[in-house]
């Protein structure tokens, strides 16, 4: 019924003569595979890999894209940055590399699109080496083209990476100017506007961490959320976003997990936001080949049930 | 007295860390901060370790002629590179001899490698020599190019920042995604309803995998997607907890046993 629901609307919308003829190739030989499996014959991994990397593909390069409504645990984040009054500083640190960068910078781009959209202040940060590679991305792709008028130093700033992990945390909690003496453009703490009233991150209004890996978000919240009462939230790589769960909603405000929270994130704000409606949405894309590669999947496990069960029927396995 | 005298100063520190918990005086978060500040210089000390420790571990791979050799002279020349882009950048737009001045920097530290492993050390000297002089020549008379030690300017250097988006992260992206193969070859063998707890396993596996998909009939997307928030929200949260708390009390005790002495296997020996 799934994939009937799947193949029909692409059918009656009828946009796109190559989403449909790959979606007849994979859903057809998946059945014909169904049908071997029925028969008692395994299926090659080879042919898995085949299968994944049509159907990873196709959306790419036909583009199939959803919309998505927000969870509710991707929703709290959302509203705590729209209620909190214009001109708060929001920190983010870009606590990731750039292999889970597919997945986390779409979030790091859309919650600094949402930031400055609402006249937050922004304080940029990476605990991870390579953060700071990507959090150039993010004023190349987003700050530079789409917030031209907003000033570094008054509406956001830059401070980079620094070496020691969770020592960095255990420092900022109490004095930012001591582990940061000058943005990444040398601009001493005290010349820049932004750090007027900020002395340490018991200052700052929200803390949103993104990566998935270690230092992470489990030690911001151990380190500045917890002994600072800080309102902290997080946007993860998905297989980190289930290990999070036990600090929600106490001690984690809201959690943004793999492309599926980035992508509901991203059309939350083009609802909200009618400038963002042009804006790259790289998660709503993603979706489509993540959704599709999921379906094979989960006909690959039925497939697989199949052949176990006929096995076992016919006594092979104890 | 090489041995004891790391293990003292672990139960002094560690001890002391312990106890200024509970001590809320300004001397004691002084003492506490002063003792953070160690911890940024450790941290920069490891990566400048990390640093030589790639560079040994390559050169000694093509000294012995280990498996896979070859690579390593990419490794170096990718991390030789990368650092002399960093440190370097153009002028305005005009590259001008950058390009030249940068090959033969890079050419000079692979020459010199070169130098200290092979037997005929005469010709790479030579050729060592050759590269440094071009390179010091084109530094010296050459305006296109500036050095940025001092400030992170280098990372917006055009080159740095190509090498970072058009090769790092295509490579790292790839390796990640390769995972999605992976697991779907090992989905077909492994999510089988051998027994109870994996058909538990594998209903729970397909509800939350099917909540993404937009294309399910009958009001079937609210009902997976409450179905996975429990499932996420209840039993996840609980066995998530457990294993939380059941780390941390592990932590705790490897934390004690460190500080008395009884674990010692951070001194690389039982």
């Amino acid at each position: 019924m799934m994939v009937h629901n799947l193949i029909s609307t692409i059918l009656i919308t009828g946009e796109n003569i190559g989403v449909t003829v790959s979606l007849a190739v994979i859903f057809g030989g998946l059945a014909w595979l169904m049908y071997r499996s029925i028969k008692g014959r395994e299926v090659d991994r080879r042919v898995i890999f085949l299968f994944i990397f049509v159907a990873v593909a196709t959306p790419i390069i036909f583009t199939i894209t959803f919309e998505f409504k927000a969870t509710p645990i991707v929703r709290a984040l959302y509203d705590k940055i729209e209620s909190l009054p214009e001109n708060s500083t929001v920190l983010l640190s870009y606590d990731f590399d750039p292999a889970m960068a597919p997945e986390v910078q779409p979030m790091a781009n859309a919650l600094t699109r949402h930031c400055l959209a609402k006249g937050h202040k922004i304080v940029y940060m990476c605990l991870f080496a390579t953060g700071q590679g990507q959090l150039e991305r993010t004023f190349r792709e987003v700050i530079r083209p789409e917030f031209a008028d907003k000033v570094d130093g008054i509406d956001y700033v830059n401070l980079g990476y620094k070496a020691g992990n969770e020592g960095v945390l255990n420092v900022i909690i109490t004095d930012f100017q001591k582990m940061f003496p000058t943005d990444v453009n040398t601009v001493p703490y005290d010349s820049i506007p932004i750090f007027n009233n900020i002395k340490s991150c018991k200052d700052l209004d929200f803390i949103v961490s993104i990566g998935g890996g270690r230092p992470g978000i489990k030690e911001w919240i151990l380190f500045v959320g917890d002994p600072g009462d800080i309102p902290i939230a997080a946007g993860v790589a998905a297989v980190v976003a289930p290990q999070l769960y036990p600090y929600y909603p106490n001690q984690l405000l809201g959690l943004l997990g793999g492309v599926k929270g980035a992508a509901e994130y991203e059309n939350t704000l083009k609802d909200n936001y009618p400038r963002f409606e042009n804006s790259d949405t790289p998660a709503i894309k993603m979706m489509g080949p993540q959704t599709l590669a999921h379906i094979v999947i989960m006909l690959f496990i039925i497939i697989g049930n199949i052949l176990y069960f006929r096995e076992k029927r016919l006594g092979k396995h104890k | 007295m090489k041995r004891q005298l790391p293990f003292v100063l672990v139960f002094i520190f560690g001890a002391f860390m312990v106890f200024q918990y509970f001590v809320p005086h300004e001397s004691s978060e002084w003492v506490y901060e002063f003792l953070l500040d160690w911890i940024t210089i450790i941290g920069i000390f490891a990566l400048a370790l990390g640093i030589y420790s790639l560079y040994h571990v390559s050169v000694e791979k093509i000294k012995f002629k280990r498996e896979n050799w070859p690579y390593s002279y990419v490794t170096l020349i990718g991390l030789f590179l990368m650092v002399v882009f960093g440190f370097t950048g153009r002028v305005g737009d005009a590259w001008g001899m950058y390009p030249v001045f940068v090959l033969t920097l890079v050419a000079f530290l692979m020459l010199l490698i070169q130098t200290t492993i092979a037997t005929n050390k005469t010709l790479w000297l030579g050729l060592c020599a050759v590269s440094l002089v071009v390179a010091v020549a084109i530094g010296l008379f050459d305006d296109t190019w500036t050095i940025n030690f001092m400030t992170q300017e280098g990372l917006r250097n055009s080159m740095f920042v190509n090498f970072f988006d058009y090769i790092l992260i295509p490579i790292l992206s790839t390796m990640f995604s390769l995972l999605a193969f992976f697991i779907a070859s090992a989905a077909y063998r492994a999510f089988r309803a051998r027994n109870l707890l994996a058909t538990l396993l594998l209903i729970a596996a397909l509800i939350v995998m099917l909540r993404f998909n937009p294309y399910m009939p009958f009001g079937l997307p609210a009902l997976m997607a409450d179905t996975s928030n429990w499932l996420m929200n209840v039993p996840n949260l609980a066995a998530q907890r457990a294993i939380v708390i059941g780390i941390g009390l592990g932590i705790v005790a490897t934390a004690l046993k460190v500080i008395l002495g009884i674990e010692r296997g951070y001194m690389g020996k039982g």
